[in-house]
């Protein structure tokens, strides 16, 4: 055995690789328990064939069919789900004692959170891929070419990435799994009082203001213009400047709750 | 190294803390809390639910940052340098903190690695104490399917990964049963000896005599009484230790020195919230 204090001297680690590390492990995560993942990403797949085929029929898009509505809709909605996901594993974390080992070890909060919030990017990207190729074998196209699909893309993980900080916020507020609950009732009637699932021409008109300020219903309406799908005709103001709400509203979300996540977790030693 | 002599002295090693508070709401959890841990003995810090001892770890394993007072571990200063405090630290806390979803394998190997050893050492360790833990057999199954003695021992066994020059064990025999308390006492005996200066806190007499070179006995946020296991065991008089098999347990020890009961429920209940 090695004398006690020969190999602690003169280490030094990047906050990268910290934070590579740390990624590293929800990624083992992801092997040890694969039907667990395989669930999560599926899960959006089941709620696309409710809506295809239980609602479907009732739903009058003028400009298109429901699938080509509904498929860019549930990929915005898929980031979202990110948000509780994200804040159970934070919680979970805590109550099992894995936040406070992490955090006696040489690594900055930084890479804590940043190792957490690119993990999350990847769950993201794992959602999108799954969630396409589900629209695909349903039908949906995106009909703009290869640069717009992947500007589409891009904007749906900016979304992510910003859920990921509210999520990962909430996770060190909350701070055990039993309350993280709260934030799956939270994340439900957000994702439907927007323009995911149906027009917000469809509802009360106050109703329908708020769903399309939804920073959701901007996501969705902008990739749905991007890919060339029906949107519904909602001719609101929000609606008509999409594609720049979805680049704005995920700056918005992130400037404030990444600042408050790393806050948060410096006050974990107060 | 100039900064340490100049604030520490010659008390460059092992633990110094100096006048610690903290408080949570109007209720001091540590209430001018000193201690000296001289490097390479056993110190255990003995005292009843809501004493502190949680608390004073946490403090000088970096977890925590004191209202007022000083810390030095490892010659570094705790709230100044933590991340020096934490390349030469062990920590087991009160309740075993391993990665259950990962493999007992991949646990040692992880934490190797957020201590920047290269991904070689890192492995090279984590098989090297898998083996003198007991756990090589099952070094690749989930740490969710060990019991409670396997976890404590990944436990014990993550916490020494870096080789520190300090380990801070909370509690670590609490809610195991007789034989992986011996078997757990076994593995921090073969640590003393290795230069290893380890601070334990406990809540039974038994277990700092069995282990400690020299005890710190805590109550309501301070040190109330120091020494080595007999002189503690001399002032509660004679007539207590006259058989060897009988020694005088924790609640005697505590009542002679503080003249009250240990614990009282409303500490009890607060505990047991955490
Ligand atoms: N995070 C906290 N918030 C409020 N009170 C706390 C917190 N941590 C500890 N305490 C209180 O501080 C006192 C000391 O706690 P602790 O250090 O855990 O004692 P011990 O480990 O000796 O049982 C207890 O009364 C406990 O209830
Ligand atoms: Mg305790």
């Amino acid at each position: 055995m090695s004398t006690p204090t020969a190999t602690a001297v003169s280490r030094s680690g990047s906050w990268a690789r910290d934070a590579a590390n740390l990624t590293r492990r929800i990624l083992l995560h992801w092997k040890q328990r694969p039907v667990s993942i395989a669930l999560t990403l599926l899960f959006p797949v089941l709620i696309v064939l409710m809506f295809r085929y239980l609602f479907g029929g009732a739903m009058p898009v003028p400009d298109g069919t429901y699938t080509d509505y509904l498929i860019p809709g549930m990929l915005a909605m898929t980031m979202l789900f990110g948000l509780e996901s994200v804040a159970l594993a934070v919680t979970t974390d805590a109550a099992k004692g894995v936040t406070e080992r992490i955090r006696a070890m040489p690594v900055s909060g930084n890479a804590v959170l940043a190792g957490r919030g690119w993990a999350d990017l990847l769950n993201g990207v794992a959602g999108l891929a799954v969630m396409v190729t589900a629209g695909l074998v349903l039908g949906w196209r995106p009909q703009h070419g290869l640069v717009s699909t992947l500007a589409a893309l891009g904007l749906l993980l900016w979304l992510r990435s910003a859920f990921t900080w509210v999520g990962i916020y909430l996770g060190l507020l909350l701070k055990t799994p039993e309350s993280a609950v709260s934030v799956q009732v939270l994340v439900w009637p957000i994702g439907f009082l927007s323009s995911t699932f149906v027009s917000p021409d469809t509802m009360p008109t106050w109703l329908g203001e708020i769903a399309t300020w939804n920073p959701l219903s901007s996501t969705a309406t902008a990739i749905r213009d991007l890919f060339g799908n029906p949107t519904w005709a909602t001719h609101t103001w929000a609606a008509e400047h999409a594609v720049p709400l979805a680049a704005m509203w995920p700056a918005v979300l992130t400037l404030v709750f990444l600042p408050l996540a790393h806050h948060q977790h410096r006050s974990l030693a107060s | 190294m100039a900064y340490e002599e100049e604030w520490w002295g010659h008390s460059s090693a092992g633990i110094t803390a100096r006048n610690l508070r903290k408080r949570y709401g109007d209720h001091a959890a540590l209430d001018g809390f000193s201690l000296q841990v001289r490097p390479g003995t056993v110190c255990g810090l003995l005292g009843p639910n809501g004493a502190g001892k949680t608390t004073a770890v946490r403090i000088l394993a970096t977890l925590l940052r004191p209202d007022d007072g000083q810390a030095s571990v490892a010659g570094w200063d705790v709230v100044r340098q933590p991340r020096q405090v934490r390349y030469r630290i062990g920590l087991v806390g009160q309740n075993a903190s391993v990665d259950e979803v990962l493999t007992g394998r991949q646990n040692l190997e992880l934490f190797g690695r957020l201590g920047h050893l290269t991904a070689r050492v890192a492995r090279t360790r984590a098989g090297e104490l898998l083996e003198r833990f007991g756990l090589a057999e099952a070094a690749d199954r989930s740490a969710a399917q060990y019991s409670g003695g396997m976890r404590r021992r990944l436990d014990l066994a993550t916490s020494l990964v870096l080789a520190p020059a300090v380990l801070f064990l909370d509690e670590p025999t609490t809610g195991l049963d007789p034989a992986a308390r011996i078997d757990v006492w076994a593995h921090i005996r073969a640590l003393v000896g290795t230069g290893t200066t380890v601070l334990l806190t406990t809540q039974y007499l038994d277990e700092a005599d069995q282990l400690a070179d020299q005890i710190a006995v805590m109550d309501a946020g301070q040190i109330v009484a120091e020494g080595t296991p007999d002189e503690l065991k001399a002032r509660v008089g004679p007539d207590r230790v006259e058989t060897v098999t009988r020694k005088p347990t924790l609640d005697e020890v505590f009542l002679h020195l503080t003249g009250h009961a240990p614990t009282t429920p409303h500490q009890a209940a607060g505990e047991a919230t955490r």
